[in-house]
């Protein structure tokens, strides 16, 4: 028998789900395949495009529009529409990437709620999961028109950078609009198919449309962030004069493209937890009963999770998506930590701090849920302690603009005390403890609701305990030692060390946890007993996320200076300066304000939906029931 | 009061509070780099030097590297034209400069060709250098440009320049003529008041003029730093009780300014 007989044969035979699970994946990958035929065809031919590029003249008119330069606009030849157009842009680019952030990552972990409940045949599970889609949902029609109101003042008032795009992207855009029809068709079908696929064979259908609706999305993330990484790195074009001369597989894998695809994926994640989270938050204010208390708590406490466990990550993936950034141009790098940008990593700091002391506050009131959590109360201060130095250390400042008093006062250009802490080595060492200390946190709320039963416990417990000293001790260490004591060349060396300490604690924490509680019991806990003060580190999370995103969005872009393209295409319009803070102030705070106002634009729709009025009484019945009495 | 206004005061407080702290940070605006415009033939030696001073510091970017912090060799600091003879006599030299002149250019337009100990890309060992060249995007310097870097670099410490001037005319000519223009730098911190005209209006080597305040015993009231912050930007800080007039000096060489810093600040009101 051959092969391919032998493969139907057990195609034949196999279960119901699993032919389903087989079919729906060999149509993705032949959906995925169909997607990227043009781009491998593309790749096949780069090189006689090239050479086709390079002689133009002989060319047709495709490969000689190719091997035209980069568009060189003066001033006079941008579109002056009596307002700044770099403002315009930026306000629909930023709500665009915040309402895409929420739809592309809200999924990704309702998915995952959907299979816990399926597993543990837990309706609570599936319900709540079905009630984030519904936030999904109303938020993708806002992405969409903020979108295409983007596309739009982009081709209106930078035709030329839009020319530019075009000519270097292609066909690649006509995929894009396909693959968002698939995610709107997967989408509405994910969400209106939940209650009719629930059950047996049916919810795998409906699990998998998940999955389905998930890879659609995160293709279309990674496609729109080549654009971006192209702007700021731009590959597979002639360098000196901009001539498109790669393959659009060349032009799409630039040096920041996988490095920024992490980082968007992990902060998308995070930014959609906090945002549902709030949602939850502010349902438990307004509850009016114990089991909505209840419910809306466990919401709350779920998407709070969500948002911890993929911000943890994220500055390692920062880490890298710099490191690359260095690589490319170091001054890129230096511009942005430590240039004219630098100043704005500073918000940053306070920025990511008010995260982390939301998140650990929300955890510590958690706690009060359950008797257990009593155990571990005492090391709330000493936990609380560490996070406020590290705050103190992060937001200092080296050098800053003093008058000459004022250096007479200080005794020079950095204070002599607290000038070392300005350093990036201090600020590593607050960070990194910071983050043990959050895992921490983590840690003891998990522990909290359980009494571990295994006859290793004691072992377990002072391995976990070594752990976290060996790692804080590294932390410091690595930081004093290569920061204070080694030339420039190994200090950045030292954040390595730092990443693995910090690493180490979470992964061995998570596994030795998991092996801890096996037989482990469990600890009643009182869903709804939780304060209301714990519910605002829940609006504080979504609020942090939101400017932090914006803020960093910024510095992104804001690292090509006066290019549109970086080296390849410059920026001549009336914009091209970098602003003052106080106005990049300005314009993430207004922006961060408007995406307040559509959050609740959501959030009442939300509501509304699950709004019913009831019937009118006819006069005659409410006579007679007044009159019954 | 409301869950939804309780929520919404708590988130609105919250966002003003994060754009209250960009209003205390420094208000600096990073404008794009103009195209310098220059006459030609109305170039002086002086004002090419200036204009490579300005170039340093702006479109050639060159302080974002080479500075204080470690980054890249801080130019400002040593004498560039005995490090450059050095450096072209060292072993791991790959470049084809003979000269001080030469081997500048060659450093701004293939960088890799000398890397200082410490300086490389990551994992070249110190083979190849993380410096753009100047001349490609995104600095884009024209060869004008980068002549009015290397007029500068060597003005500062004194030596000197060797760069012509642009010209459209036969250049050697030109170039013997630039040296002997070259401004002439003050030997000592007395040369270099007596130059810049300090005791026109404060009391120091003998005058006793009371337009600003006395130097006498500056070094008694203020630091080396408050001393040279003072002389680049004497609008910075007004001494109590006189007028803002004092002008800022854009050709004071940074060798003069060393000089007059030191002697200043050595002025303590001790008779001698």
């Amino acid at each position: 028998m051959s092969g391919i007989s032998i493969t139907l044969q057990r195609f034949r035979n196999a279960s119901f789900r699993r032919r389903l699970l087989t079919l729906l994946l060999v149509a993705m990958f032949g959906l995925g395949a169909v997607m990227l035929a043009p781009v491998a065809t593309a790749d096949t031919h780069a090189s006689e495009q090239h050479s086709a590029a390079l002689d133009s003249a002989a060319g047709n008119p495709e490969t000689a529009l190719e091997a035209l330069p980069a568009p060189k606009p003066k001033r006079g030849d941008y579109p002056n529409i009596g307002t700044s157009s770099r403002a315009i842009v930026w306000v629909f680019a930023q709500m665009h990437l915040f309402f895409g952030a929420l739809v592309l990552a809200v999924p990704i972990f309702v998915l995952v709620i959907e299979f816990i409940g399926f597993k543990t045949r837990d309706d609570r599970y599936d319900d709540m999961a079905h009630e984030f889609m519904k936030i999904s949902l109303t938020a993708y029609a806002i992405t969409a028109l903020f979108g295409g109101t983007l596309a739009l003042s982009l081709f209106l008032l930078y035709p030329q950078f839009m020319t530019y795009m075009m000519r270097a992207f292609g066909s690649q855009v006509l995929i894009y609009a396909l693959l968002f029809f698939l995610e709107s068709m997967l989408l509405y079908i994910y969400y209106y198919g939940w209650d009719a696929l629930r059950y047996g064979n049916r919810k795998w259908v409906h699990l998998t449309l998940g999955l389905l609706l998930n890879g659609v999305g995160s293709t279309l993330l990674v496609v729109a962030n080549s654009w971006s990484t192209f702007m700021m790195a731009p590959s597979g074009i002639d360098p000196a004069s901009g001539a498109i001369t790669g393959s659009l597989w060349e032009i799409m894998k630039g040096p920041l493209w996988n490095p920024l695809n992490l980082h968007r994926f992990l902060a998308n994640i995070a930014f959609g937890g906090a945002v549902v989270g709030a949602y939850a938050a502010f349902k438990f204010l307004a509850a009016k009963s114990a089991a909505e208390k209840a419910h809306y708590d466990w919401m709350g406490y779920t998407s709070n999770f969500v948002a911890i466990l993929a911000f943890l990550p994220l500055p390692f993936a920062g880490y890298w998506l710099m490191a690359e950034v260095y690589a490319y141009s170091q001054q890129m790098g230096i511009l942005a930590m430590g240039g004219i940008l630098a100043w704005l990593f500073v918000i940053q700091a306070v920025l990511i701090c008010t995260i982390l002391l939301a998140a650990n506050y929300y955890l510590w009131n958690g706690m009060a849920r359950t008797d257990g959590g009593e155990r571990y109360r005492w090391m709330i201060k000493y936990i609380a302690l560490v996070l406020i130095m590290g705050f103190l250390v992060w937001i200092t400042p080296h050098n800053v603009i003093y008058s000459g008093s004022e250096i007479a006062r200080l005794g020079g250009s950095a204070h002599p005390v607290l000038g070392p802490l300005g350093i990036m080595p201090a600020k590593n060492i607050a960070v990194f403890l910071m983050l043990v200390m959050t895992f921490l946190s983590f840690q003891l709320y998990r522990r909290a609701d359980k009494e571990i039963t295994v006859n290793w416990r004691h072992w377990g417990n002072a391995l976990m305990i070594a752990i976290y000293i060996v790692a804080c001790v590294n932390i410091v260490f690595a930081g004093v030692y290569y920061g204070y004591f080694t030339n420039t060349v190994y200090k950045v060396g030292s954040s390595v060390l730092q990443v693995m300490s910090t690493v180490v604690v979470i992964v061995s924490g998570v596994v030795i946890d998991t092996l801890m509680f096996k037989g482990a019991k469990k600890l009643p806990v009182n869903w709804g007993m939780v304060s209301n003060r714990s519910q605002y580190a829940l609006f504080a999370l979504p609020i942090a996320f939101t400017w932090l995103m914006a803020l960093m969005g910024y510095i992104r872009s804001s690292v090509r200076t006066h290019w549109h393209v970086y080296a390849v295409m410059k920026d001549n319009s009336p914009d091209n300066f970098i602003p003052p803070l106080a106005t990049v102030g300005n314009m993430v705070t207004g922006i961060t304000l408007l995406f307040l106002v559509f959050v609740l634009f959501i959030f009442w729709i939300a509501n509304l939906s699950g709004t019913r009025q009831l019937p009118p009484q006819p006069q005659g019945d409410v006579a007679l029931a007044g009159g019954g009495k | 009061m409301s869950a939804l206004a309780r929520a919404l005061g708590f988130s609105v407080a919250m966002i003003l509070a994060f754009a209250a702290i960009t209003y205390v940070l420094p208000q600096v605006k990073g404008e794009a780099p103009e195209e310098e415009e220059m006459v030609i033939g109305e170039l002086t030696m002086d004002s090419f030097v200036a204009l490579g001073e300005k170039l340093y510091q702006g479109k050639g970017t060159c302080t974002l590297c080479h500075n204080s912090l470690g980054r890249a060799p801080d130019m400002l600091t040593y004498d560039v034209q005995s490090t450059s003879l050095e450096r072209i006599a060292d072993s791991r030299y790959q470049g084809q400069a003979g000269d001080a002149e030469s081997y500048l250019r060659e450093s701004m337009l293939e960088p890799s060709a000398y890397v200082v100990e410490g300086f490389g890309k990551k994992g070249s060992n110190d083979t190849e250098s993380p410096m753009p060249a100047v001349n490609q995007p995104p600095i884009q310097l024209s060869d004008i440009e980068t002549d009015a870097i290397i007029a500068f670099l060597q003005q500062k410490d004194g030596n000197p320049v060797t760069v012509a001037l642009p010209s459209a005319d036969a250049a050697p000519a030109v170039e013997a003529e630039n040296t002997a223009a070259a401004p002439a730098l003050a030997q000592n911190a007395e040369e270099a008041i007596a130059k810049f005209g300090c005791a026109a209006c404060h009391a120091i080597l003998g005058s006793e003029s009371p337009v600003g305040p006395s130097l006498k015993d500056v070094g008694q009231r203020l630091q080396p730093d408050q001393i040279r912050i003072s002389i680049i930007d004497p609008k910075a800080e007004i001494a109590q009780g006189f007028p803002p007039i004092m002008p800022e000096f854009p050709n004071m060489a940074l060798a003069e300014l060393e000089m007059v810093v030191q002697y200043l600040s050595q002025q303590t009101g001790a008779q001698p």
